[in-house]
């Protein structure tokens, strides 16, 4: 290739560089859009919800409106409580159950894996109509228990620590074995503590799942005790018609506040941790 | 001998809480709304009897049935194209050396934390006829406001939007992990070769990311059909159930008019759509795909 070629190909390519960056910046611009929007209109008072000026006052009363217009203080805790007792739970079972088919070689072992896998294709999220009748005949209906208990056998769970308990070199099991070690010690004391990425990884998902997650709580709760924010902000927002769109935006932001400002403190692990989640 | 069977025990054990629960909410549930289907919904004193097909006959004349399945097909086949074509060209973006890659990425995924409901709630300002931001953008252009959500027309399209605007950031990620293990050397032996990058991307980049792709569709399929939060929040299905999807309906005949066994009958047909993903992706997919 002579000087000169070469010259002009490179001046494409950073022509090209140029009109790529700017596409990806138009894109991110209109994909941030809808955030800015709820942001301007939930930190300005209603007069300016949908009238731009740059001088317009800035307000944290639309916020302060919706707390005390809904009980949100308690859908917080609802989720808390929620969130909390399912990822424990979820880090418990599929902790033992991973451990089983990683390591032990049992007849029907295949079986029963696939048999967990089904999960991945029919989530409880599909089930309602069952689910609920269980729920009712366990007398678990409007309690924060019925909303979790579906999840806490994770399939994803259980798969994703399997392939991460499998990589662990069963030399480090059978010198800890030759020490005396029972199943449980060696699943604590080697497994567990190599497995922490994964136990990250799996965490974020889990979290943000159930936090967010919203038709099954709607179903199965009833009452102010036992909903999550995700259904409150709902109830808030369709109920009272009158409600002007300043608090409505307000409480939306609040409800998803806790998880957004996670976000952005911690984007490298959630997006790591999301990667890691998918390579699996 | 004795070890062996002891191994089995614990196995077992460890096994046994995990695989309980599983069986009690994932497939006793499934089968159960089998049966369920072929028995009529308990009322008051009259307890539920035999009806065998009743309620799929039911179904075959019920035109918000076939509505919502239409939809959910139409919303599904609107939606992951889309979607997954943004995701690859987010993920080739960010992966780039591009200015300010960082915020790029962050104003990629950040729609992926956001409860749906929430997402569902900011739209559904978005498109308020007249105030909304939507129509004050086209009144520049002169366009008279639009009923965006209450027009048969438009509400299931403005669904599309807002689940493609949720979803890409989250199928970015899977591309992103798939381009970051792929080996830079192919890169510059291709521009060495004098390759154009779209030469590169269409030769060589995205049939390595085949394997992910497949992953990101069905996963895409099942969410059409798993998430229905911003049409409960939306439009309720509505106008005239034109954005009504298959669980929506589902949702409001289990638990509105508190017709559960067609409720069951109507669950059915959606794990039967699962049920043939899943078939469609053991069988055919997978043989086709893992060739590293």
């Amino acid at each position: 290739m002579s000087v000169a070629a070469s010259r002009m190909a490179g001046e494409r390519a950073g022509i090209d560089l140029w009109l790529e960056t700017a596409a990806a910046w138009l894109l991110a611009f209109v994909w941030v859009l809808p955030l800015l929007y709820a942001f301007w209109t939930a930190f300005h008072p209603p007069a300016y919800s949908t009238r731009f000026d740059l001088f317009a006052p800035l307000t944290l009363e639309n916020f302060a409106n919706a707390w005390e217009a809904a009980p949100f203080a308690r859908y917080f805790l609802n989720t808390v409580i929620l969130v909390s007792g399912i990822l424990a739970a979820q880090f418990v079972l599929c902790t033992l159950a991973a451990y089983a088919f990683a390591r032990f070689d049992f007849a029907g072992r295949d079986i029963v894996f696939s048999l967990v896998l089904v999960q991945l294709m029919i989530m409880p999220d599909v089930l309602i109509v069952e689910n609920y009748k269980t729920m009712r005949a366990l007398g678990l209906v409007d309690s924060i228990v019925a909303i979790g208990l579906p999840y806490v056998a994770s399939a994803f769970g259980i798969f994703l620590l399997r392939q991460t308990f499998k990589t662990v070199p069963k030399e480090l099991e059978e010198a800890a074995r030759v020490e005396g070690a029972s199943a449980l010690q060696i699943l604590l004391r080697v497994y567990v503590p190599l497995a922490k990425p994964t136990y990250l990884a799996y965490g974020l998902v889990s979290v943000s799942y159930h936090w967010n997650n919203f038709l099954w709580p709607l179903i199965i709760t009833n009452s102010v005790e036992t909903r999550p924010v995700t259904v409150g902000l709902s109830v808030f927002a369709s109920t009272d018609q009158g409600i002007d769109w300043s608090i409505i935006t307000a409480a939306t932001l609040l409800t998803s506040g806790p998880l957004l400002v996670a976000f952005l403190l911690f984007q490298r692990q959630f997006v790591q941790s999301f990667m890691r989640a998918g390579i699996k | 001998m004795k070890t062996k069977r002891l191994d089995d025990a614990t196995a077992w054990l460890l096994l046994l809480p995990a695989v309980a629960l599983l069986g009690l909410f994932t497939h006793y549930p499934a089968v159960a709304t089998l049966v369920q289907s072929f028995y009529s919904t308990p009322k008051g004193d009259r307890p539920a009897r035999y009806v065998g097909l009743g309620y799929y006959r039911d179904m075959a004349e019920d035109p918000i049935f076939w509505q919502a399945l239409w939809n959910n097909a139409l919303f599904a086949l609107g939606t992951i194209p889309v979607s997954i074509a943004l995701a690859l060209l987010m993920a080739v973006w960010v992966n780039d050396r591009l200015a300010g890659r960082a915020f790029l990425r962050m104003a990629y995924f950040t729609p992926t934390v956001l409860p749906m409901i929430a997402v569902a709630n900011i739209w559904l300002f978005f498109y308020t006829p007249d105030y909304g931001l939507l129509d004050r953008l086209l009144g520049v252009f002169g366009r008279p406001a639009t009923n965006w959500l209450g027009s048969k027309e438009t509400a299931l399209g403005c669904m599309m939007v807002v689940a493609v605007w949720k979803e890409a950031g989250f199928f970015m990620i899977f591309y992103l992990a798939a381009l970051q293990q792929m080996s830079p050397a192919l890169a510059e032996a291709a521009s060495l070769e004098g390759a154009s990058r779209w030469y590169f991307f269409r030769r060589v980049t995205f049939p390595l990311l085949m394997p992910t792709t497949l992953f990101v569709l069905v996963n895409a399929v099942i969410n059409a059909f798993r998430l229905i939060d911003h049409v409960v929040v939306m439009t309720r299905g509505g106008p005239d159930n034109a954005s009504t999807l298959l669980l929506f309906h589902i949702y409001e005949v289990a638990f509105r008019f508190w017709d559960t066994s067609y409720g069951a009958a109507l669950t059915v047909v959606l794990l039967a759509i699962l049920a043939l993903l899943a078939l469609g992706q053991y069988f055919y997919l997978d043989r086709k795909v893992h060739y590293r």
